[in-house]
């Protein structure tokens, strides 16, 4: 054999040796990180990612067509099942376009109510994401401080509600008396809890000292910078490409935030900033989230300062039917825009409900962001993502 | 004393030690990361601050059913975990308490590199464990561990060699003897091979911020997924007496083992000894409760291009002073 053709044989050998073979890594539905029921089917060549699918659908609930047999109070109780992790603020766009329909005037106080619980259960919302990011990372104790002080906001919600997770604290043109009051009927219905704007003031404070002592434990530490930064980065065009929204849009650096654009609760009257960062990739995303709890704290100090005394509910039939018509009312969700098509046909509840779920719309854009990338990147841009499978399926 | 009646006792105390050892450290662990994450940790188990939980959890797990799954090379399976478990006891043989014979089972004249290579044997049980269990995820977790293992191995073997070019001898007992004799343990002079032998150590023990063969939120258990009952007891084991091993091997080389500053009286030997290993295994946990997990890739790149270099300085530097001076 002469020696090109051995140089050319040898070659061969050679390539057929490098061939790996490609093996399909099913992650989820079950896996400690998917966030719930999560599937992602993924191509991989040992740890390089080459093609991921993320597959839904495994906890579809119905709650779009269940609500066309539902009347309106009714289904603020099946949405707050849709983010659970920050039930409350799911009822606030659907109870706003209702009462947009109905064009009810809500009385100054309960808007003020609303807009405290909302951004409590942002609080506990993000709070929950600083615990699971670095939990998913690999270091669990920010975990244990992070839930500790979530408590103390889920206790305060609990006082003025009478529920953790869900709520359902809002009614048509108002909110419910505090948990325990009685009938809202009376003249001399407590409202708010006694001891609210003390211990609320006393939480805050906490959450405010969780973030600093998140900040010293994990956010400045090397192995988290080495396993976040420039891991995962979307550009603002991929994140408008595919309408991702919330804290992983004003992580790629676009200043959008539905509660300085849409006047749905009484934002406009408090001091806070919409808190970006440029970088775009998993450690951006983690640092928005930090700070916006900061944000709703002092949101929420500002807000028990400054409620207005009133009643808590507007004039309203005894049975509630929305005048015919459709709106699309939308709003700043922890997880990023939820909105609410509502069609009335003029009965007690609505004729079609279509929800847009910020996680959905999120979680749309994770095969792009993961094609080339190693296993462990999967769940750091994953978790990064801070998506929630209730809001995704629905 | 007769050779039998030798072995035999040896034998029950190193089979004493390795549970011992795996139960304290276990419990430690337990301990010390609920007073990190403000929490309590076992309580009830025992009576008294939950000394028994371990206890209790040994016994739960003999109890469980054996699971080996339809997929899995029985054989390879079953075979797993003990491989580990002996090369975490062998180690065991070399462990200096005190000074004379009465405190090692046998003081081998090459002690350290004998305990390096036995060391690495466990890889191999880990990599048998995620081959056998017929799982994608426990096959990552295994080559994983594989990988690690080249990455860990030179700058392990490397800041050794500073410790056995300055004290002359690779026993583990002349090691301590010398550093008796200068009156200061070697941390002062090789804090580079001590350092560099922590960092190696704790990827050899695949524990954070090196437990990417585990990695629970990524591999669910890595090469343990599939294990249950009493071959995870084994595992378990197995991982918390070779901390043991390993905070006992890097307080003989770096901290003076069995002596102290100088001073060494063989009744106190063990204290000494066991008082600084449990410093050091605070250590590892300490670091376990703190850190997130680096990527494979990372801790590939940090020990070629730190800590190989690092320690290879460190041993010019250690050779250059012993010729000088």
């Amino acid at each position: 054999m002469d020696h090109q053709a051995m140089m050319a044989l040898s070659e061969v050998a050679v390539s057929i040796e490098l061939e790996t073979p490609e093996m399909t890594l099913n992650i989820g539905p079950q896996h400690p990180s998917t966030h719930g029921v999560l599937r992602l089917v993924a191509q991989v060549d040992g740890e390089r990612v080459r093609d991921i699918k993320p597959v839904i659908g495994y906890m579809h609930r119905g709650y779009e067509k269940i609500s066309e047999v539902r009347t309106y109070p009714q289904i603020t109780a099946l949405i707050n099942r849709l983010d659970w992790v920050a039930g409350y603020a799911n009822e606030i766009p659907f109870i706003v376009g209702a009462e947009r329909l109905m064009e009810l005037e809500v009385p100054e106080r309960a808007q003020y109510i609303r807009l405290i619980l909302t951004e409590m259960a942002r609080i506990s919302s993000h709070l929950i994401f600083c615990g699971s990011y670095p939990l998913e990372l690999g270091a669990g104790t920010p975990m244990f401080f992070a839930l500790r002080e979530r408590e103390r906001v889920l206790d305060l919600m609990e006082s003025v509600t009478g529920g953790r997770f869900h709520l359902n604290f809002n009614r048509l043109g108002g909110v419910k008396p505090a948990a325990g009051a009685g009938s809202s009927t009376r003249k001399d219905v407590q409202d708010l809890p006694k001891g609210f704007y003390e211990g609320a003031r006393d939480a805050m404070g906490r959450v405010l000292a969780v973030c600093d002592e998140l900040d010293q434990l994990i956010s400045g530490n090397e192995i988290l910078f080495a396993r976040t930064k420039g891991v995962g980065v979307m550009t603002p065009e991929q994140a408008a490409a595919y309408g991702v929204s919330g804290p992983n849009l004003r992580g790629s650096g676009v200043a959008f935030d539905l509660r300085k654009v849409e006047h749905y609760l009484p934002y406009d009257q408090l001091d806070f900033n919409v808190v970006t960062r440029h970088q775009g990739d998993c450690y951006a995303r983690y640092e928005v989230r930090v700070d916006e709890i900061r944000e709703s704290a002092r949101m929420v100090i500002q807000a028990i300062d400054s409620i207005p005394s009133g009643p808590l509910q507007a004039k309203v039939p005894k049975i509630i039917k929305v005048p015919k018509g459709e709106t699309y009312m939308r709003a700043e969700n922890p997880k990023g825009e939820m909105g609410y098509y509502i069609v009335s046909d003029g009965g007690t509840g609505p004729y079609r409900l279509k929800i847009r779920t910020a996680s959905f719309s999120n979680i749309s854009v994770l095969s792009e962001l993961m094609e080339g990338v190693l296993i462990p990147d999967i769940v750091a841009i994953m978790g990064s993502f801070d998506f929630v499978l209730g809001e995704v399926d629905r | 004393m007769p050779f039998g009646l030798e072995l035999a006792i040896k034998l029950v105390v190193i089979g004493a030690l390795i549970p011992l050892t795996a139960l304290v450290l276990g419990y430690a662990e337990l301990k010390i990361s609920a007073h990190m994450q403000s929490r309590i940790g076992p309580y009830f188990a025992g009576g008294r601050w939950g000394w028994a939980q371990l206890l209790a959890d040994g016994v739960k797990f003999i109890q469980k059913e054996d699971i080996i799954p339809d997929n899995a090379d029985r054989p390879v399976f079953k075979v797993a975990p003990v491989l580990v478990m002996i090369s975490t006891a062998t180690l065991f043989v070399i462990l200096p308490f005190g000074p004379g014979g009465g405190f090692i089972v046998r003081d081998l004249n090459l002690g350290i590199f004998y305990a390096l290579a036995i060391s690495s044997l466990g890889t191999i049980g880990v990599l048998m464990a995620g081959w056998s269990s017929g799982n994608k995820y426990s096959l990552m977790g295994g080559l994983r561990a594989a990988g690690q293992l080249i990455a860990y191995e030179l700058p392990l073997v490397l800041a050794v060699v500073g410790v056995v070019i300055q004290a002359g001898s690779m026993s583990m007992q002349g090691i301590v003897e010398a550093q008796i004799a200068q009156g200061w343990p070697y941390v002062f002079t090789q804090f580079v091979g001590f350092f560099v032998f922590l960092i190696a150590g704790l990827a050899e023990l695949s524990r954070t911020p090196f437990d990417m063969p585990l990695a629970e939120s990524e591999l669910i258990s890595g090469y343990l997924t599939e294990y249950s009952g009493f071959r995870f007891l084994f595992f378990y084991l197995a991982e918390y007496a070779s901390m043991f091993a390993l905070a006992a091997i890097a307080s003989t080389l770096f901290l003076g083992g069995y002596g102290f500053w100088g001073v060494s009286a063989s009744w106190a030997g063990p204290i000494f000894f066991v008082g600084k290993i449990l410093a050091i295994a605070f250590v590892i946990i300490w670091l376990r409760w703190t850190f997130p997990r680096f990527r494979e890739d990372q801790l590939q790149s940090l020990a070629w291009k730190w800590l190989i270099p690092l320690s290879l300085a460190n041993i010019l530097a250690t050779a250059a002073f012993k010729v000088v001076f």
